[in-house]
């Protein structure tokens, strides 16, 4: 035997898989190894290499089957690569050299790929070659004749689907085939060849020949995808078609919502009826009546317009359109000190900021990290949908303007847009005032070929924001209502008492003790109080607004709609302050804890309450002085 | 570094085919140049540019064998192309 072993034990036929990182590697061991899969360790290296077993038919006898770290050649630059390096030349202590080695190529990146598989078989080692990911590259038109690039190359080659347990058996057969099959001999290692790093170049034309030869070396045109882009990334057309494509999402989220909210506003209204007549109780009664149906209820409608939002947002994210809007605002993200990467983690708070900053951990640059987590905030999460279309149904017209658009439609419109240029210019301040802001961030952002959205992802993906959403008004919503009405009804007031009953309640003397602080801003005790658990979620404001209100009024005719009630207690000015709150306003509870868990300590979460704080109050101060100013302080 | 005879892909114009040469800085130590070998542009590979922004171009669209690719001048910079595969 030729090579040197230290601590030799096992006699078994020792095959190793390697490859460029991300090849797939992992995948196909995985395959083929199944279950039976342990981490060792090589001593003194800190580099984890895998081994596994396959056990070769009746014969009873196993395959090693080793996992070399990803490298990208065979000159050991760091320590990974020093690992696959020494186990293939039979170097690393307490491991024979391979009998055989699996060059996993990527067979959409063959150009790459194919180098090191040149440099392995190089070293005299018998080599197969895994022509992984197949799929996508037949997909993507491209044709690899396996026999041809195997004749090629001197060595067999396998078609592979990594991914998929089907996709890897042709490749378990080889292995059983070659070591099992007793009429051909085992394969063998021929002694390290003397000169085996051939320069580099050598390899790069050898490529070239064989990629020439299997008319693999032409660009593949992907001429649908090209002749959209023509219009969709176009310098003029690009924007507004973007621009267009945002426009038609926000007026349909009222449009299309219509008739759904009404069926569900009913059928509470006429539950709420029903309970009501049914309970004896008074207690009971108010409730299940004011606290549960006015306040889960009033959440629950909202349900068809997030749905309908999603659903446009899944469509955009399915066809492939996203990472081109990311392309065509990549100019305004960089002009602030922003890298297209913050793109992808920013559109993702559109539903919700905690998965939005979770996906600013893809951004390496730290700098970048901490803007793009403190900015995500800013955009309008699906929780704040229903705090909007409350509002925006109860105080602004349901007019037409320029004779075509709805005005309800064009303000939520502007509110999301008010939300992103804060997020715009607080990444700039940020870009004036730390020092590596001025620094330019690479893009390279893959643009993915066009395809119709499949109906079955999109249903997928609806279900989920509803199971996200119907939990969260089970859950939490529920929870917070519960109390709220709890809080909002005790203690009761004694005879002598004057006021509404709610006013001598926990909730009232809270909401009165902080309205000295918000009426500078025109917010009232109502808002105040509701203000308050709108900090664990923000659609209990809707919920806590329909419990305050419902147990400020009459008893009898509480069931009637929280908005015609909002619009005969506030004034236009109050209601326009307390929206553009809501675009700057301090986040949820499990946004800061996210924050500080992703950011390891609680700077940066005090940091972003006390400026959303701050933003958010003075935004809503110059509304509601301007609005006063335009004489909409009085009630409609 | 012989910059007056260098083609960066930033200046190739929109629909031209040409062939990566090589990535500046040389070798895999530059972290960006790295990143862009990885994720397809390696010497020999055909490349074009398919779409750029207007005003300096930046960013730009690229196609690199069977994939796009939106770029920035300053990635763009980094890859030297020739017109003589």
């Amino acid at each position: 035997m030729q090579t040197a072993t230290l601590h030799f034990v096992d006699n078994s036929p020792l095959v190793a898989l390697i490859g460029n990182p991300n090849c797939g590697k992992t995948a196909i061991f995985n395959a083929l190894t199944g279950s039976h899969q342990k981490v060792a360790n090589y001593a003194g290296v800190t580099v984890e290499r895998k081994e596994g077993k396959l056990t070769l038919g009746e014969t009873g006898k196993n395959l090693r089957i080793l996992d070399l770290p990803g490298a990208y050649s065979l000159y050991p630059r760091s320590l990974d690569e020093r690992v696959t390096h020494d186990v293939l030349k039979g170097l690393a202590a307490g491991e024979k050299r391979p009998d055989l080695a699996v060059c996993v190529v990527d067979a959409t990146n063959l150009r790459r790929t194919l180098k090191l598989a040149l440099a392995v078989q190089r070293l005299g080692l018998p080599c197969v070659l895994a022509l992984n990911m197949s799929d996508l590259a037949q997909k993507r038109g491209l044709r690899i004749d396996p026999q041809a690039l195997a004749h090629a190359l001197g060595m067999p080659v396998i078609a592979t689907v990594g991914i998929q347990a089907q996709g890897v058996a042709p490749l378990k057969a080889h292995l059983i085939d070659a070591f099992a099959n007793a009429r051909t001999p085992a394969p063998t290692p021929s002694p390290l060849a003397a000169h085996e790093e051939a320069p580099d170049s050598q390899d790069v034309q050898r490529i070239q020949g064989i990629l020439r030869d299997l008319g693999l070396d032409q660009i593949q045109p992907d001429t649908l995808s090209e002749q959209i882009d023509r219009w969709v990334l176009h310098p003029l057309w690009g924007p507004l078609l973007l621009a267009l494509v945002l426009f038609v999402v926000f007026q349909a989220v009222f449009a299309l919502a219509i008739a759904p909210m009404a069926l569900i506003k009913d059928s509470s209204v006429t539950l709420g009826n029903l309970l009501g007549g049914m309970i004896g109780s008074e207690l009971l009664r108010s409730l299940l009546v004011d606290g549960l149906i006015a306040g889960v209820g009033g959440v629950l409608v909202f349900l068809p317009q997030i749905l309908i939002l999603f659903f446009f947002i899944l469509i955009l994210e399915e066809s492939g359109y996203l990472p081109r809007a990311a392309y065509l605002l990549d100019k305004l993200m960089g002009s602030v000190g922003l890298s297209g990467r913050s793109f992808i983690p920013l559109l993702s708070s559109f539903a919700c900021a905690i998965p939005g900053i979770m996906a600013a951990r893809t951004i390496s640059n730290t700098r970048d990290r901490w803007v793009t987590i403190m900015i995500a905030p800013l955009m309008t999460c699906s929780a704040r949908l229903p705090v909007y279309t409350l509002l925006i149904s109860a105080f602004i017209p349901d007019t037409l303007v320029a004779g075509a658009l709805s005005l309800r439609g064009l303000v939520l419109f502007l509110l999301y847009v008010m939300g992103i240029l804060g997020a715009m210019g607080v990444a700039w301040l940020l870009k004036r005032f730390t020092s590596e802001g001025g620094l330019s961030r690479p893009l390279m952002m893959e643009l993915p070929s066009y395809h119709w959205p499949t109906l079955n992802n999109i249903a997928i993906g609806l279900w989920q924001r509803a199971k996200i959403f119907l939990s969260r008004v089970g859950g939490v919503i529920l929870l917070l209502t519960l109390l709220l009405w709890f809080l909002a009804s005790f203690p009761r007031p004694d005879e002598h008492f004057q006021g509404l009953p709610i006013e001598a309640s926990f909730a009232g003397l809270l909401g009165h003790a902080l309205a000295p602080i918000f009426t500078p801003i025109g917010f009232n005790w109502q808002i105040s109080i509701a203000l308050i658990p709108g900090m664990a979620a923000r659609e209990v404001v809707v919920s806590a607004l329909g419990t305050v209100y419902a147990l400020s009024s009459q008893a009898s005719d509480v069931s009637s709609t929280l908005g015609p009630m909002l619009t005969q207690s506030w004034s236009l000015a109050s209601a326009l302050s307390l929206m553009v709150w809501f675009v700057f306003a301090p986040q949820c509870l499990s946004t800061i804890a996210t924050v500080r868990r992703e950011t390891q300590g609680w700077r940066m979460p005090l940091i972003m309450l006390s400026y959303l704080f701050v933003l958010a109050y003075a935004a809503s101060f110059i509304t509601y002085r301007l609005a006063l100013w335009l004489g909409l302080g009085v009630m409609v | 570094m012989g910059m007056d005879s260098f083609q960066s892909l930033a200046r190739l114009p929109k629909h031209e085919k040409a062939w990566v040469k090589t990535l500046r800085p040389l070798e895999s130590q530059n972290l960006l140049a790295r990143q862009l070998e990885e994720i397809g542009f390696v010497p020999g590979e055909q490349v074009q540019v398919l779409s750029k922004a207007w005003m300096g171009g930046d960013p730009m669209v690229v196609r690199v064998g069977q994939s796009t690719f939106a770029l920035r001048q300053a990635e763009a910079q980094l890859i030297e192309v020739t017109q003589e595969p």
